[in-house]
């Protein structure tokens, strides 16, 4: 799967409504996940790319922050589709993962659901598969481990090349 | 300037591990004259070289060798390959560790005598009282460089530790302070001061926490008695007819075997490690694994009864700025069986950066209960339990029937389940916690289920008695006479402190016992 990578040139909306929305802002063309919105696209290699959309927005389910954009929990899950095309048995996985979600979903898909509590609804009942699981585990430290995202939740990082907090605030407080 | 000896010398003392019990023991006879090889098995990494990141630096330092689990402890459900959060590297758990230097206390050693018989619990009195202890405590200490001993000044209060003590003030806590800590609050012995960086458990960067790396391994390499042989995993203890140990068999980095000959061998492997190595040693003159004519080896795995206390408040704490762990509650420490449970535990601040939090906070947890609390990051504060667990049988480090590593040696396999006064224990502390924040304003507090274990105890015990243990009261085994062990897994009784302090003492002792041993020709 290539980077998440910025759409420049972006799409038109004629376009967009001939190629159809997934979810709310994300697209498919060829083998890449677009949100036109936010001009980023994911390629996809192992996985189908209507996989690796429906894995987004799982992604969100399953750690909803709503001061995240989309391309974190699109970066979070590249992973899934790297170890899918090293590992048959977990592209199968991931596939039939997705496609078990979508017939839960009913006809409209997964994606189709609009309601976070609805698509959740449907993560409590496989919550203790292996297919959730697997997505689940590496998704917690893909997502946190996101250095851009640290300052979003107000998360310093590294801090010895500034001297520690000895001359920075390890102190501060004053609210007690 | 290190001194290489011959793989052929059978003069040398080996010492299996670098951490604190190995590192402090080498360096203690060598500084007696007495050559030694330390064997670790993983690689030198100097402390400039740590990483202020969590994840990269659990890369670069964790024991990430193939483990598996069991029993009824959640660790086994939600990291069945991680039992145990400790290091492979130069300097051992070390490197890792927060700092927190806590003697033992004197009822402590005497849990059958203080506690009576205990259903389910295997508890017996250590063999040695704090008596015995208190001088070799001073020396440690001293060593260490511990803040409020020997003169020393106790470290700055970091945010964390004022919402902490702001709330053991309302609770009407005594004891509370910034604790006993091996970290330098002023340069000393050579070692800077604390720069309130964080990372402690990453590494200091600036060496101003004490670790065997920087101290006891580069002044023990000084005397030129003491080699240090990294990235060396003994996989075997070699034994001759008449029972004494004679050497050991280590993989170096390319898995290529050599055996180092020895006079004497000292196992400090962590109490995962160390017994695993004596039941692979086994032979046909010891079947059932060396110095295991008791069954005990591997046996009365203890991890302290610990968990955590994170709450959320309505203004930012910034927990992660500053010390990682200096901050104490003693109150609780005390045997005080009307709280439901015998022995006590000790609560101690502490902090996860982001990442970590996501993974531990309530590991296998998803959706907006958990999201909404990582979503206050900045604004949590955080304290640790440490308390006293029961030892019991069951609760074991054994070789795992099929599964091998890379050198075609059995795996272990950690099994333990809550004794329910380690239960009863960490449901009080929780409660204690939780109030303790909610009395501050805490708007949601968290019960945070134990971590994998960094504190690993018990697996090779001390005992007066040959048949109830494996070594005696001088961490010398009770069947082998040239074999000691002198790391935790010496603990009879887990106490409710942090164990590196007495491991470390334990170490400067029983240096001076074998120096006496070789002196006298006895070993």
């Amino acid at each position: 799967m290539a980077m998440v990578h910025e759409n420049r040139r972006g799409i038109s909306r004629r376009e967009l409504l001939k190629r159809g929305t997934i979810g709310a802002a994300l697209i498919i063309s060829g083998r890449a996940v677009i949100s036109p919105r936010d001009a980023w696209g994911l390629e996809t290699t192992a996985l189908k790319p209507e996989t690796t959309a429906t894995l987004i927005v799982l992604a969100r389910d399953i750690y909803p922050h709503d001061q995240l954009a989309d391309r974190f929990y699109a970066i979070a899950v590249k992973g899934q589709d790297a170890k899918a095309a090293e590992d048959p048995a977990h592209r199968t996985l991931i596939e039939d993962g997705i496609a078990d979600l979508d017939r839960r979903a009913g006809s409209g898909g997964y994606r189709g659901l609009g309601w976070e509590d609805d698509r959740v609804a449907i993560l409590r009942d496989i919550e203790t598969t292996p297919f959730f699981q697997a997505v689940r585990g590496d998704l917690v430290v893909s997502l946190y481990n996101q250095k851009e995202i640290w300052p979003i939740f107000g998360y310093e990082g590294e801090s010895y090349s500034k001297g520690g907090y000895i001359d920075r605030g390890f102190n501060d407080i004053q609210w007690l | 300037m290190a001194a290489p000896y011959d793989l052929n010398d059978d003069s040398v003392v080996v010492i299996i591990g670098s951490g604190a019990g190995g590192g402090t023991l080498g360096n203690e006879l060598a500084q007696k004259g007495i050559d030694v090889v330390v064997l670790e098995a993983g690689s030198r990494i100097e402390y400039e070289d740590f990483i202020n990141d969590e994840w990269e630096s659990f890369a670069q330092l964790a024991w990430l060798d193939h483990r598996t689990t069991g029993g009824g402890w959640r660790v086994h459900k939600d990291f069945p390959n991680l039992p145990a959060w400790i290091v492979k590297a130069v300097g051992g758990t070390t490197t890792h560790w927060a700092g927190a230097s806590l003697r033992f206390q004197e009822h402590e050693f005497k849990d059958l005598t203080t506690y009576g018989k205990i259903e389910g619990a295997n508890l017996l009195d250590w063999p040695i009282t704090l008596a015995d202890l208190e001088p070799y405590y001073a020396k440690a200490e001293d060593k260490m460089g511990v803040t409020r001993t020997n003169g020393i000044e106790g470290l700055p209060g970091n945010n964390n530790f004022k919402v902490f003590k702001a709330g053991a003030d309302k609770l009407g806590y005594k004891e509370c302070n910034t604790g006993r800590m091996a970290i330098n609050s002023a340069e000393r012995d050579g070692r800077m001061g604390c720069q309130q960086t964080g990372f402690c458990f990453q590494g200091c960067k600036w060496g101003a926490k004490w670790s065997t790396l920087y101290t006891e391994i580069p002044k023990g390499e000084a005397t030129g008695r003491l080699e240090v042989r990294p990235n060396s995993h003994v996989v075997k203890i070699e034994h001759d007819k008449a029972g004494k140990v004679t050497g050991v068999v280590y993989a170096d980095t390319d898995g290529k075997l050599h055996e180092q000959k020895a006079r004497i061998v000292c196992v400090a492997g962590n109490s995962i490690e160390s017994p695993r190595l004596l039941l692979n040693s086994h032979s046909s003159m010891f079947p059932d694994g060396l110095a295991n004519s008791s069954g005990q080896v591997g046996k009365n795995y203890m991890r302290h009864t610990t968990g955590s206390v994170y709450a959320v408040f309505e203004k930012p704490v910034h927990m992660y700025r500053g010390t990682t762990m200096a901050g104490i509650i003693r109150d609780e420490a005390i045997h005080d069986p009307s709280r439901g449970f015998v022995g006590g535990y000790e609560l101690e601040t502490l902090s996860l950066g982001l990442p970590f939090m996501a993974a531990f906070l309530d590991p296998g947890g998803w959706g907006r209960s958990f999201t909404s609390a990582m979503d206050n990051y900045p604004n949590m504060a955080g304290m640790w339990i440490v308390g006293e667990d029961m030892p019991q049988e069951q609760n074991a480090v054994k070789l795992h029937p099929e599964l091998k590593d890379q050198y075609g040696m059995p795996i272990p396999d950690v099994s333990f389940t809550d004794h329910p006064n380690d239960i009863a224990m960490r449901n009080h502390a929780y409660q204690r916690g939780q109030a303790l924040y909610e009395a501050v304003g805490a708007i949601r507090s968290f019960p945070t289920p134990p971590y994998p274990s960094t504190h690993n105890l018990g697996t090779n015990r001390m005992s007066e008695k040959a048949s109830d243990g494996v070594v005696n009261k001088w961490g010398q085994t009770h069947d082998i006479r040239n074999l000691f062990i002198s790391d935790g897994s010496q603990f009879t009784t887990g106490g409710a402190e942090n164990p590196t302090l007495t491991i470390v003492t334990l170490a400067i002792r029983q240096a001076d016992h074998i120096a006496g041993e070789m002196a006298a020709g006895t070993i």
